[in-house]
């Protein structure tokens, strides 16, 4: 297939991916902003923070639920507002508008102004809000759900499914980044009880808090967490499975193609790791330092990804 | 005014029977609702045309008429046989510009127009297209004015566009309406497509062997025909690719994909000669494949249509057709054009300008219905000043009577009234010549006018030709 089409799946559907995870960390942010005591700490810069759009304020500035739902939301110039990515989404499936299924464009394209008419003024914002975000991810919904139900699986198949799996797994990582450097002072002992409401937070932005439940009973310790985020094998947005997924799709196209790269090995190795760590290990030798080092893997990734097939 | 369904004295035509039925039976207000679902699924689907730097929405709907236009079948036999030699005609006058130009020689076409014509290459003298074949889609549009009389308004050799709205009228209407097809007297056109790859794999360069590699060749999703490039390339299962894709090596043309580079044997490119390529042409073009026209014109790959086809095309080219059936084929022509004025020459020159008020005035060079002067519609300002530009410049217009056009009753301010329409079909040319039986149908939507042009208000339907 032509470099430029393989390019243009791989980021649509990282942007798909992107708008929805966005979506779910505006509510997040809603969530901690009505925990008691929330006025105290910077719940909304932490939220901008995962999102990637810190650099929109200034350091020392208090963000406000509505200038950040603005910049997650509308902002044009914020590339990872769900507005920013649900158009680029569009405008790399529109470049390619062969490879894709009707279904999966028409997913692309119903609606994709919608976002140019939302009012940013306050009130009104609130109010339409839960609708907003609603439809957002019920865009990504029908959008993989259109692309597992009527596309070829052929290496433009394996492309856009590696596009949304690198997606995710840094998605997940920056938000543990963010969580894991705002949830721990200096002086204090990781997991401590008062982190419990600021971990489950954790959970619901990556719609896991349910799946949770089913594997952990409610036991909210904050390594149980981390533990399900990036090793549990079945989460389906976990690390490990993410990368596992990754390696699928890569595996079938070096079949495909007759030829291994880079990327291969980079993919096997972090899942190798990962298949191999207990949670424990991973907080001995700093989790923290685990995250930093499995962002830049996941960036090299990428771009060891577009190397290898021309984009 | 002829009147498709109802003739000139409200006579029920036959062809349109069914069509009559239907819209009885149906009524003006749920029309107009359907109407709105249809273009509802227009703007779903995408099909939409951009329109960029004008503000408000950028992708628009072409507007579509529910109501098909119908062709009988002996009508259609007619057309048919009229198009096919048109586009053997003008193929067979394309070749000959660009070797002995027997034509000139013989007096029939004044060499200037040819040799002077900014769409002609000097560069294509002497290539030896695959099939002879310069034009692959000819695209011809025919006004109607009475029962039989079918003209030739106008050709178009290069890249003529609209197809993608013949198959999806087509499909919408079968979708909304599948009563109308019962009894399959409409003839299908959804092979178009397949006869498409057909001819162009027809036209493979002599480098190639074995299977061709077809692709097709589009500026960019902001073209303002995009919709159509991704479409044909979608339902003929080849790739749609852009300038920056594709480059040459070795006198060949290959694409990057992702197993690395993979050879292009035709390309039917919907991009200009100008920006093709910036070592031929416009070095300026950020469009183009440098190389590319060298490797054309080595044999190593096929340009669809051939660089230089533009030359057969030009309004005042198009007087000489009738000249080119006789001299080419021998054969009279079936189809006649519509009467037309050179300026360039001094007696007819003085009889347009005699007659402004009467006559339909247009750019030798232009399109898309801009620049005309539309005599009995003007004011005696609008005339003067078009009179000056004729004076200034006489080789670059033309003129011909307002025509009367056939109208077709159509959907408008909550009523069905009779609306001007034009017909456009597609004549695909490879080393056999195909004709799907159907075309695009424009219709100018607002009452009166003779305009047709989707840039000036205009919209289309579905075209139906009946079988036997």
């Amino acid at each position: 297939m032509l470099s430029r089409t393989a390019e243009h799946l791989y980021w649509m559907a990282r942007y798909i991916e992107r708008a929805e995870s966005t979506a779910r960390l505006i509510e997040m942010g809603q969530r901690m902003a009505m925990l008691p005591g929330s006025g105290a700490r910077d719940e909304w810069r932490s939220v901008v923070m995962a999102a990637g759009a810190a650099d929109l304020f200034g350091k020392d500035d208090r963000i406000t639920e509505p200038a950040a739902v603005r910049a997650l939301l509308l902002d044009p110039a914020n590339t990872s507002s769900i507005r920013s990515c649900l158009s680029k989404a569009r405008a790399n499936g529109k470049a390619v508008r062969t490879a894709l299924t009707r279904e999966m464009w028409e997913a692309l394209n119903d609606g994709w102004r919608r976002l140019e008419t939302v009012d940013g003024d306050t009130a009104a914002l609130r109010r339409e809000l839960p609708d907003i975000l609603d439809w957002t991810r019920a865009r990504a919904t029908l959008f993989r759900g259109a692309a597992e139900a009527g596309m070829l699986r052929n290496d433009g198949w394996d492309f856009l499914r590696i596009g949304g799996f690198v997606e995710r797994s840094d998605m997940v990582l920056r938000l543990l980044d963010v969580k894991y450097y705002v949830l721990l002072p200096e002086t204090e002992v990781v997991g401590g009880g008062r982190d419990h409401h600021q971990w489950t937070s954790v959970l619901y932005a990556t719609s896991a808090s349910r799946a949770f439940h089913h594997v952990y009973r409610g036991d909210y310790a904050p390594w149980k967490i981390a533990d399900f985020l990036i090793l549990n094998r079945a989460f389906p947005r976990s690390l490990l499975h993410c990368y596992r997924e990754t390696g699928v799709h890569l595996d079938r196209i070096a079949r495909r193609y007759g030829k291994r790269h880079d990327c291969h090995t980079t993919a096997n190795v972090m899942i190798a790791r990962l298949e191999d760590a207990g949670m424990g290990e991973l907080f001995r030798d700093g989790l923290h330092e685990f995250i930093g080092e499995a962002i830049r893997v996941t960036g090299r990734l990428s771009s060891e990804i577009s190397r290898a097939y021309h984009f | 005014m002829f009147n498709e369904m109802t003739g000139r004295d409200g006579t029920l035509r036959e062809p349109y029977a069914g069509v009559a039925k239907w819209l009885e039976e149906t009524g003006v207000d749920l029309l107009q609702r359907r109407s709105e679902e249809a273009e509802a699924i227009f703007r779903r689907i995408g099909v939409t045309f951009a329109v960029y730097g004008e503000g408000g929405d950028p992708e628009r709907l072409i507007p579509f008429d529910l109501v098909p236009r119908v062709f009988a079948a002996a009508e259609w036999r007619r057309l048919d046989r009229g198009i096919r030699q048109r586009a053997r005609a003008l193929n067979a006058f394309l070749h000959d510009v660009y070797h002995r130009g027997e034509i000139l020689r013989a007096g029939l076409v004044p060499a200037d127009l040819v040799y002077r014509n900014a769409a002609f290459l000097p560069e294509m003298v002497g290539v030896e297209p695959p099939g002879r074949v310069y034009s692959h889609i000819v695209g011809i549009d025919i006004v109607r004015t009475g029962p039989g009389d079918f003209q030739v308004l106008e050709d178009n050799c290069r890249t003529p566009s609209g197809v993608s709205y013949m198959l999806e009228n087509r499909e919408i209407m079968m979708r909304m309406f599948p009563e109308l097809f019962d009894g399959g007297r409409v003839m299908p056109v959804d092979d178009y497509p397949d006869s498409l790859r057909n001819t162009l794999e027809e036209v493979a360069p002599a480098a190639c062997k074995g299977e061709p590699t077809c692709v097709v060749l589009t500026p960019g999703s902001l073209n303002s025909a995009y919709y159509e490039h991704s479409f044909l390339a979608d339902l003929m299962g080849v790739e749609l690719v852009e300038p920056q894709d594709l480059f040459v090596d070795e006198g060949l043309v290959w694409m990057r994909t992702t197993r690395g580079p993979t050879r292009v044997d035709v390309i039917y490119r919907r991009i200009d000669d100008d920006f093709i390529d910036p070592l031929a042409f416009r070095p300026d073009s950020m469009l183009g494949v440098p190389g590319i026209f060298d490797a054309y014109r080595a044999g190593g790959v096929t340009l669809c249509s051939a660089p230089g086809a533009g030359v057969a095309d030009d309004k005042a080219v198009y007087c000489f057709v009738p000249d080119m059936i006789r001299f080419y084929l021998g054969e009279a022509p079936i189809l006649e054009n519509v009467p037309t004025w050179r300026c360039a020459e001094p007696d007819a020159r003085a009889h347009v300008l005699d007659r402004l008020e009467e006559l339909v005035v247009k750019e030798v060079h232009g399109s898309g219905g801009y620049g005309m002067l539309i005599g009995p519609r003007s004011t005696a300002e609008e005339r003067a000043a078009y009179a000056r530009r004729i004076e200034a410049e006489p080789d670059a217009f033309i003129a011909q009577p307002t025509l009367e056009l056939s109208a077709c009753p159509t959907l408008g301010g909550g009523d069905l009234g009779p609306r001007h329409v034009d017909f456009r079909p597609y004549c695909l040319v490879g080393r056999s010549m195909r004709l799907v039986p159907g075309g695009l149908t424009r219709v100018a939507l607002r009452e009166g006018s003779l305009v047709v042009n989707s840039s000036q208000g205009g919209g289309v339907k579905d075209t139906w030709i009946l079988s036997e």
